[in-house]
């Protein structure tokens, strides 16, 4: 019994930072007043860039890298469509979805099915794993679990400690004001969103090279959502999003897990699971019987002109 | 004997679309005078000193610096040489603290925040230009008089040499405006040139030393304070146009009793309490001004007497019948009528044409539809009635209302609300943005309205308008109504003290 | 010099033709863009789009096909167009398509067996209402929450496509099958063929939908008041308009058309309820809208033109193009079409030269450290 709740916590952690590196990013996006509906698409395209390389090369290193690259170029073509060209951004985000689902369906139907030959195995830390129940859960893990456990404070110090972080706060809420202080709200919205997608991306290296090591057509089944919805569910904060993420994790993996025991009800009860929980926490976290969030960006979504204002 | 010429700016133009904003203007500051810039909305006060402050590039012209030519790429460029500018709307990030927001402003390269340190450089300033408030107060716990403090603090904590300020004395109290021109003399004292935008004359002859007036982005008058009269200030501003004088007759004393307002309470969009215990009557055939400064509650009555914002608790009865829970739309059909400050974002659909907006609220009216479909023939008729009996100029039938001059919108916009002859007309900044010549036509209907037995109620934060407009004046102080005052029987003193809270 | 002297102007209103001319400049650059990819994976970009175009559209049975892949493409165009008159992103039409299919086909394979137009008539209602009931959550969320709809709608994909996969995996598994599929419906209930053309009838309904959809936004008083919602929800407020109500009336009718599409698809063309019937014409039907700029009559053609896209997949697939192909390529159209967007909103204007030019260029750049 111990031993099945070790693997159950150890594989929630597993699927929770597969959709926080996205969520972070989200957040780092949001934060700047860019919302990206097309998280779906850029993980997806995460997850094929990561996938093809590790493939071709052997290297999960430059899988790893190629994802960042892919995710950085998305980012750049989504920056220049909302900030430069000042479009609609749920439209370019239905316009990334449908972008990156197809466009990794196109260049990934070649190795589709096809083990890659590296993954992120999980590595046991010394003496850390030594510790029972903790130390299996959770430092037997992936690399890219291990930086998670670095991105999560460092990026809570960065928001809310730095002054790097505090443009950053007021950038999703007043552009107009930095940019009188002088600061140039279009090259830093720019960086997040860059930053925003890359991170998005290694979220597909995780589901295709660390969760799995195969590529299939629309893998990531909506996690790219649950990771959007993450976002305002954690009111834009690293730390909630982590904890929101291990809710949806346990709740998807003792889904999967559940399975076993009863057999009885039908498995796409199980598979609905996550769905259905990303559709509470978003009405919870975002209806309009709460208080609307302190922490809300007030300039989400709304580009920014200098001269129109 | 006079100062060094600390800027200049010489034949500068400015065009938006077809109109010209800036003509060829110059204009030279000199150090330490407070300069003011006089001239109606429109007249191209607020481009010139955006060109100056980097936010707008001028399509022609030469700034010189210290005799020295620059071409201002940006605002931080523009605080680099020396210059800032408070924004008519504030530039404050309101979620952050007011120590956060100075020392964004200040271009530190520290990375690492220490809180405690910058909130004691922050009140070192604070204590230093005489420009007192709390640093680790949040931008929206502050009132408006003290965020306007925030905001110069930033520049002086940016070393501006040069200052501008956009309309300042609209936000606040009459005292406030003068303890805020008092700090301002001080700074001109110490060498930092100001200069102000204004449209008040008295303001800015008794508190500039130098007046340049502007008139339809050229430059109509230039002088010393000293030399400026009321009258050669007039004629510039306003040209050789003949207004037409807005006179207010005293209205018949106790018309019969309209709208009454007993212990309203209602709450903002952040879900507070906006309005306390809010008693009232208005009468028939008369103008009913509020006064206040900004954010006082004024948005909240009047859409809370639209329909728009639920009644926490009070009653609000019209002819004697209790309209508490009804909805804007039998309030419409019961003869409120309501011109909203928002002139393009709820008043009127700036996307959508005159004859749309001709009938935004009359759509469903039998003859304007039937059995759900439109009779476009009407509409287009009812609209170009409105064009006819205002004289409304709109650039064709077709054409998005946005499109239109402010002052035409709002005519538009009068027009389709006191069309029907309503009961209860609630106008909230009526006249705001117009050039003079609209606004007097708009005052001209709102008077008409009155003789005919409309109650009229006027929002306003101006309070010449206010003594001109109105037969009674309430006051706003935080959601409260201090008091209620006749007309004729009040002076600005009083009501300054009302707006700022202090118990009479 | 270059780009120094090149000024972005803001256009006032950009004229119907221009706008079309735009948006055909841009898919064309979208196709180019395209090209980039087939290219990387070692195909000819050019060989390949004439195979594409030739096969869908330069003879009548390619055309047939189009039309027909097209069918419940425009019944999702439709349906994305009409949400987002009021700027209501239903991204859920892919859910709204198989419920809509779950309830009519529910009925073609259990209900009572009435006469036939009644039963025709029946099934297509219920498929309407399933498409309408699946919105109608996103809706309820919306009108009384204010919930974003886009999230609701895109989650409730999965769990009806969950659903359709649980019942045709489960109890209306057809008999000795290994695919998800059920038994066929009534031979009654199929769509009858107009004449020899090959197509059936439900490119009637569509066509008549769109001209319904048009009439409505432009002649009626909802159609005025989505408008206004449309563009401001604040006037709509201060109009006295009943936001809420519009809100379940358009997300209704916006499900309600995604659920048609389940009619025409088991009616018309596959006779049978089968697990991921919708097959991404849901998302496809988000393309449609923005290419056709949300003009229901455009959106006929436009899905025309998508369906033949689609069909054209397999002309290239023996060549070993994947057949990912189509949705590639709609996306990168998309994606340029809202850049191209921006060129509706401004344009480029050469600097003219002014008479200061001289002056200009000799000005010393001022580097910020003039000061005073």
């Amino acid at each position: 019994m111990t031993a099945l709740i070790t693997s159950v916590c150890a594989a929630a952690i597993v699927y929770a930072v597969s959709v926080l590196y996205a969520a972070v990013g989200e957040i780092f996006s949001q934060r700047a007043g860019i919302m990206n509906l097309g998280v779906e698409g850029v993980m997806l395209m995460g997850a094929v860039s990561g996938f093809l390389t590790a493939y071709y090369t052997n290297s999960k290193m430059l899988a790893l890298l190629a994802a960042i690259v892919t995710g950085a170029l998305l980012g750049l073509i989504y920056a220049f469509l909302t900030v430069t060209l000042q479009a609609d951004q749920t439209v370019c985000g239905m316009a990334f979805l449908t972008f990156g689902s197809g466009l990794s369906g196109f260049i990934g139907k070649n190795v589709t099915g096809i083990a890659s030959p590296v993954k992120f195995d999980k590595i046991a830390l010394p003496l850390l794993s030594q510790i029972p129940f903790i130390g299996d859960v959770l430092f037997h893990q992936n690399l890219l679990v291990y930086l998670m456990y670095l991105i999560i404070p460092l990026s809570m110090f960065y928001i809310y400690r730095t002054r790097p972080g505090m443009i950053l706060r007021s950038l999703g809420e007043n552009p107009a004001a930095l940019d009188t202080a002088g600061i140039n709200v279009f090259a830093l919205r720019y960086a997040y969103v860059i930053f925003g997608c890359s991170m998005i991306a290694v979220s597909g290296v995780c589901i295709s090279l660390a969760y799995t090591n195969f590529w299939n057509e629309g893998m990531t089944g909506g996690k790219g959502w649950i990771a959007f919805s993450l976002v305002a569910f954690s009111e834009w904060n690293p730390t909630k999003a982590a904890l929101g993420a291990l809710l949806f994790g346990g709740i998807s993996i003792v889904g999967m897990n559940m399975q076993i025991y009863l057999p009885g009800v039908p498995s796409q009860v199980y598979s609905a699971l996550p769905y259905l929980a990303t559709v509470a926490a978003f009405i919870l976290s975002t209806g309009s019987f709460r208080k609307k969030h302190t922490e809300e960006p007030a300039a989400l979504c709304c580009s920014y002109d200098r001269e129109s204002r | 004997m006079e100062n060094a010429v600390l800027l200049e700016m010489k034949g500068i133009t400015k065009r938006f679309g077809k109109t010209n904003a800036n003509d060829h203007i110059c204009l030279r500051l000199h150090k330490g005078e407070i300069h003011a810039l006089l001239g109606e909305n429109g007249a191209g006060k607020s481009t010139l000193m955006n060109i100056l402050a980097g936010i707008y590039r001028p399509d022609s012209g030469q700034i010189l610096a210290n005799g020295e030519r620059v071409e201002i790429k940006s605002p931080r460029h523009a605080a680099d040489i020396g210059i800032g500018m408070v924004h008519q709307h504030f530039q404050l990030i309101s979620t952050l603290s007011v120590a956060e927001n100075v020392y964004l402003s200040m271009g530190r390269t520290d990375f690492v925040i220490n809180k405690a340190a910058m909130e004691k450089t922050i009140r070192n300033y604070s204590e230093k230009f005489g420009l007192p408030v709390d640093p680790a107060a949040k931008i929206w716990q502050l009132s408006v008089g003290e965020q306007q403090r925030v905001e110069i603090m930033k520049l002086l904590c940016r070393d501006c040499k040069i200052l501008i300020l956009d309309e300042p004395s609209a936000v606040l109290t009459p005292q406030e405006a003068r303890e805020m021109f008092k700090t301002l003399r001080n700074m001109a004292d110490e060498g930092k040139s100001v200069i102000v935008i204004s449209h008040k004359m008295n303001e800015v002859m008794e508190n500039a030393d130098r007046i340049t007036v502007l008139k339809g982005g050229k430059i109509a008058d230039e002088m010393p304070a000293a030399e400026a009269t009321v009258d050669r200030l007039t004629r510039a501003v306003v040209g050789s146009r003949t207004l037409a004088e807005t006179v207010r007759r005293e209205s018949e004393k106790g018309g019969k009793p309209l709208l009454s307002i007993e212990n309203l309470c209602a709450g903002n969009d952040k879900g507070l309490i906006a309005l306390h215990d809010l008693s009232v009557e208005l009468r028939e055939g008369e103008i009913f001004a509020i006064a206040g400064v900004a954010g006082s509650g004024q948005r909240e009555l009047a859409e809370t007497l639209a329909g728009m914002r639920k009644v926490v608790s009070g009653k609000i009865t019209l002819h004697g019948k209790e309209i508490t829970k009804t909805n804007v739309r039998q309030r419409i059909s019961l003869g409120i009528s309501f011109i909203p400050e928002d002139r393009l974002q709820m008043g009127l659909v700036a996307q959508m044409n005159m004859q749309q907006n001709a009938v935004l609220k009359d759509f469903r009216e039998p003859a304007y539809s039937r059995w759900g479909v439109l009779k476009k023939a009407a509409i287009r008729t009812a609209a170009e009635n409105y064009v006819k009996d205002y004289d409304i100029k709109n650039g064709g039938m077709e054409l998005p209302v946005g499109l239109m001059s402010g002052g035409n919108q709002q005519k538009l916009l009068v027009a389709r609300e006191i069309h029907g002859n309503p009961s209860l007309i609630i106008a909230a900044y009526p006249v705001r943005g117009l050039d003079i010549g609209a606004a007097g036509e708009i005052n001209r209907i709102l008077l008409e309205q009155k003789e005919r037995g409309a109650c009229i109620l006027l929002i306003s934060e101006e309070l010449d308008e206010i003594f001109r407009m109105a037969d009674r004046i309430g006051v706003l102080c935080g959601g409260r109504l201090m008091g209620v005052r006749e007309n004729g029987k009040t002076d600005y003193e009083e009501i300054g003290r009302l707006m700022s809270g202090e118990a009479v | 010099m270059g780009l120094a002297n090149i000024r972005l102007e803001r256009k006032q209103v950009a004229s119907l033709g221009r706008r079309i001319l735009n948006s055909v400049l841009f898919v064309l650059l979208g196709f180019a863009f395209s090209g980039i990819f087939i290219a990387a994976l070692g195909f000819n970009p050019f060989t390949v789009y004439a195979k594409m175009i030739s096969y869908s559209f330069l003879n009548l049975r390619g055309i047939r096909g189009s039309i027909m892949a097209g069918l419940p493409l425009m019944l999702c165009g439709l349906s994305v167009s009409a949400a987002f008159k009021m700027n209501l992103n239903n991204i859920g039409a892919e859910g709204q398509y198989a419920v809509g299919a779950l309830m009519g086909g529910a009925f073609a394979l259990y209900g009572p067996a009435l006469p036939l137009p009644l039963r025709m008539a029946v099934m297509f209602l219920l498929c309407a209402l399933g498409g309408a009931l699946w919105a109608m959550i996103a809706a309820v969320l919306k009108a009384y929450w204010n919930v974003n709809e886009t999230i609701i709608t895109l989650m409730l994909n999965y769990i009806a496509l969950l659903l359709m996969d649980y019942l045709c995996y489960g109890p209306w598994m057809a008999k000795r099958q290994t695919t998800p599929i059920s038994e066929k419906i009534p031979q009654e209930l199929y769509l009858p063929y107009l004449g020899n053309s090959g197509i059936n009838a439900g490119i009637v309904i569509a066509v008549v939908l769109a001209v319904l959809l048009y009439l409505f936004f432009q002649y009626t008083t909802v159609g005025f008041q989505v408008q206004v919602n449309k563009y401001s929800l604040r006037s709509a407020q201060y109009a006295g308009i009943n936001v809420r109500r519009n809100i379940l009336i358009i997300l209704g009718l916006s499900g309600a058309i995604a659920g048609l599409a389940g009619f025409v698809q088991i009616t018309g063309v596959v006779h049978r309820v089968q697990a991921q019937l919708p097959g991404g014409s849901g998302y496809t039907g988000i393309v449609i809208a923005y290419l056709s700029q949300f003009h229901p009559l455009a959106v006929i053609l436009v899905s025309i033109l998508l369906g033949g896209l689609n069909n054209s997949c397999s002309a290239v697939q023996i060549m070993g193009v994947p057949s990912q192909i189509a949705a590639m390529i709609q996306g990168c159209i998309m994606i340029f079409v809202i850049a191209g967007e921006f060129f509706n909103r401004y344009r480029l204007v050469l600097k003219k030269p002014d008479t200061t030019a001289a002056g200009q260029a000799e000005a010393v750049e001022s580097k910020g450290g003039v000061g005073l």
